[in-house]
């Protein structure tokens, strides 16, 4: 779940000086100067008013990391290794818990080395190449991504414009979501590979099955955002329904489809990992993550966990850049 | 539009015949507007004045076919309510601005043509000329938030002028603004209302529950009363059709504000 970023005012930090530019002079006057872009500009300072609150969680973390590596491992290093020559220090504890072949928790730069070396040591093709699993696993995700917004879309389009698919759709969809993805994700393995369906496709269903949810639910409200006002003003010019709805209701529906659109990718991953355990591990991050289990090999579950949260990280943050090349005006 | 209309000179503006406008409610039915006349001419600038509640706001939406009325008719330009809503016989001003955040200064001027189908060029230009006219050229490339409240309430106002309605009707349009504002907006408005480039006068309807407005603006003024909503005055003005604000000062401004007052009391008087 580390890839699901909940950053709704990634532009927050250029509201404030708006407030300011909305100084109440009426009259012709000249054209006001435009604010300056608040989005672009990426000053030393402005990049660490950004990274800094980042930058400074990620040492925390580090350090603790470090910290839980000695005092997990040190009871395997003891009973093994130290005891067997006496006299050891704190040094030969750390030496040894943080090198550790199969550790309860891998030292960070561990991790980072199983990373680098999978990544580059190896061809792209090859299993051991985690790019390669992240690719499998993000087709998946990617596939369940569209056919869950499109279904999610279809939902709320339906929802918003018939009264009785409110009250029949709306309680199916909200218990949908109460079901486990662990216990459908078999389900829906088994019954598409009884049709000959494997391989990306079931993967993407229970990503799509997660994914639809908060998409639908965003857009309903979204859709039924516009105010009186902005509805009677479009009766007043004689609007057709068709002209309502894309000239209002759609534009007036993006600042809640994004943000739902980015909850809807990183659960659509988390759905994509999960369809990937019961297929017997053969490729992707799910499966990575599997086979690290069986072996006891922690250092690969946890450099298969680290690339799904980037993963995550990445998917969210093409999410959010569309969000900016499609929301003119921007933030209210 | 299509059947042959009599000649518009002979036509009404607007024509209200015995409206009433009733909603049931639990306990007691509540009366908006109680067999209500009122026969506006084109050219004419009539403004509708009185408390809260007295059902102005909801003569003019019957008006608009933004509300149905319980008994009565209602004509715009010879048309049933509907027919001229459709026929895009009237530009409406809200009590606030209603823009789209979304679209800049232009793109919400340019709504309305959308709709009516125009080409974008064409409706750009037709968009530019109104914003011209209320002032606020140099600004189609901002968005609503970037302008004041004075001046996304003129953008609306260049927005509602979109189809060259020869209707124009505005509610409490300046009623959120502050009186400096609010007196420039009212000469701009009168400028509208009567262009300089010698083409007919439009015909407004304008709601307010400020006296001096009523009277700056008004070539006729219809005082109405709440508990039922009904006119109570119709006061014709003898101000000249052009006027500044200078005109506040004279006796004869005086003398009309006096009179909307003492109307003012005795529609609350019966009560």
């Amino acid at each position: 779940m580390a890839g699901i970023e909940v950053k709704p005012q990634l532009r927050g930090v250029g509201s404030l000086s708006r407030v300011r530019e909305k100084a109440g002079d009426e009259g012709g006057g000249a054209p006001r100067p435009s604010p300056a872009s608040p989005r672009g500009s990426l000053t030393p300072s402005a990049l660490w008013f950004r990274a800094g609150p980042v930058l400074t969680v990620l040492g925390f973390v580090l350090v603790l990391c470090y910290a839980l590596a000695v005092w997990l491992n040190a009871p395997q290093v003891i009973e093994r290794t130290l005891s067997a020559q006496p006299g050891w220090g704190a040094t030969d504890l750390m030496r040894l818990t943080w090198s550790m072949d199969r550790p309860v928790l891998p030292a960070p730069h561990q991790i980072a080395l199983d990373l680098y070396d999978s990544i580059f040591n190896w061809p792209l093709d090859s299993p051991r190449n985690l790019l390669f699993h992240a690719a499998v696993t993000s087709s998946a995700t990617l596939l369940g991504f569209v056919m869950g917004s499109v279904l999610g879309a279809v939902l709320a389009v339906a929802i918003v414009h018939s009264r009785t698919l409110d009250r029949s759709l709306f309680p199916w969809i909200i218990a949908s979501q109460t079901v486990p993805v662990l216990a459908i994700a078999p389900i829906v393995i088994v019954i598409l590979g009884s049709f000959g369906v494997s391989g990306t496709f079931p993967k993407a269903i229970i990503s799509m099955y997660l994914c639809f949810f908060p998409v639908a639910v965003a857009l309903v409200k979204g859709l039924r955002s516009p105010g009186v006002m902005e509805t009677e003003l479009l009766h007043t010019y004689a609007a057709s329904p068709a002209q309502a709805f894309w000239k209002l209701r759609v534009p007036a529906s993006l600042p809640f489809l994004f943000p739902s659109l980015r909850v809807g990718i990183a659960a659509g991953l988390v759905g994509a990992i999960v369809g990937e355990l019961p297929t017997g591990a053969q490729a992707g991050l799910g499966a990575r993550l599997l086979t690290g289990s069986y072996y006891g090999n922690t250092v690969q579950i946890w450099s298969a966990l680290v690339m799904s949260a980037l993963l995550g990280l990445f998917l969210t943050a093409c999410v959010a850049l569309a969000e900016r090349l499609l929301t003119p005006g921007g933030k209210r | 539009m299509s059947s042959t209309p009599p000649p518009l000179s002979l036509l009404s503006a607007v024509e209200v015949q015995g409206v009433s406008v009733v909603y049931p409610a639990k306990e007691h039915t509540v009366t908006a507007l109680d067999n209500v006349s009122l026969n506006i001419q084109p050219g004419e600038f009539v403004s509708l004045i009185g408390p809260s509640g007295c059902g102005k706001t909801t003569l003019l939406r019957v008006i608009a076919d933004l509300e149905q009325v319980t008994s009565g008719t209602v004509q715009v330009n010879g048309m049933s309510t509907q027919a001229a809503r459709l026929a895009r016989a009237y530009g409406y001003v809200f009590q606030a601005p209603a823009l789209f955040p979304w679209r800049t200064v232009l793109g919400n001027c340019c709504l309305p043509l959308e709709i009516h189908g125009l080409q974008r060029a064409q409706a750009r230009g037709v968009a530019m000329e109104h914003l011209e006219r209320v002032g606020l050229k140099g600004f189609e490339g901002k968005y609503p938030w970037q302008l004041s409240g004075g001046m996304q309430q003129r953008v609306s106002i260049a927005r509602a002028l979109g189809f060259e309605p020869k209707l124009l009707m505005m509610d409490e349009p300046f009623g959120a603004l502050d009186e400096i504002t609010r007196d420039r907006l009212n000469e701009q408005l009168l400028r509208l209302w009567r262009p300089d480039d010698g083409s007919e006068r439009r015909t407004v309807v304008f709601v307010t529950h400020s006296i001096p407005e009523a009277v700056f603006l008004s070539s006729r003024i219809v005082v109405m009363s709440p508990r039922p909503g009904r006119i109570v005055d119709i006061i014709e003005s003898s101000l000249p059709a052009d006027r500044t604000l200078d005109i506040r000062d004279t006796p004869a401004f005086a003398e009309i504000s006096h009179r909307v007052r003492m109307s003012l009391q005795d529609g609350h008087g019966g009560h």
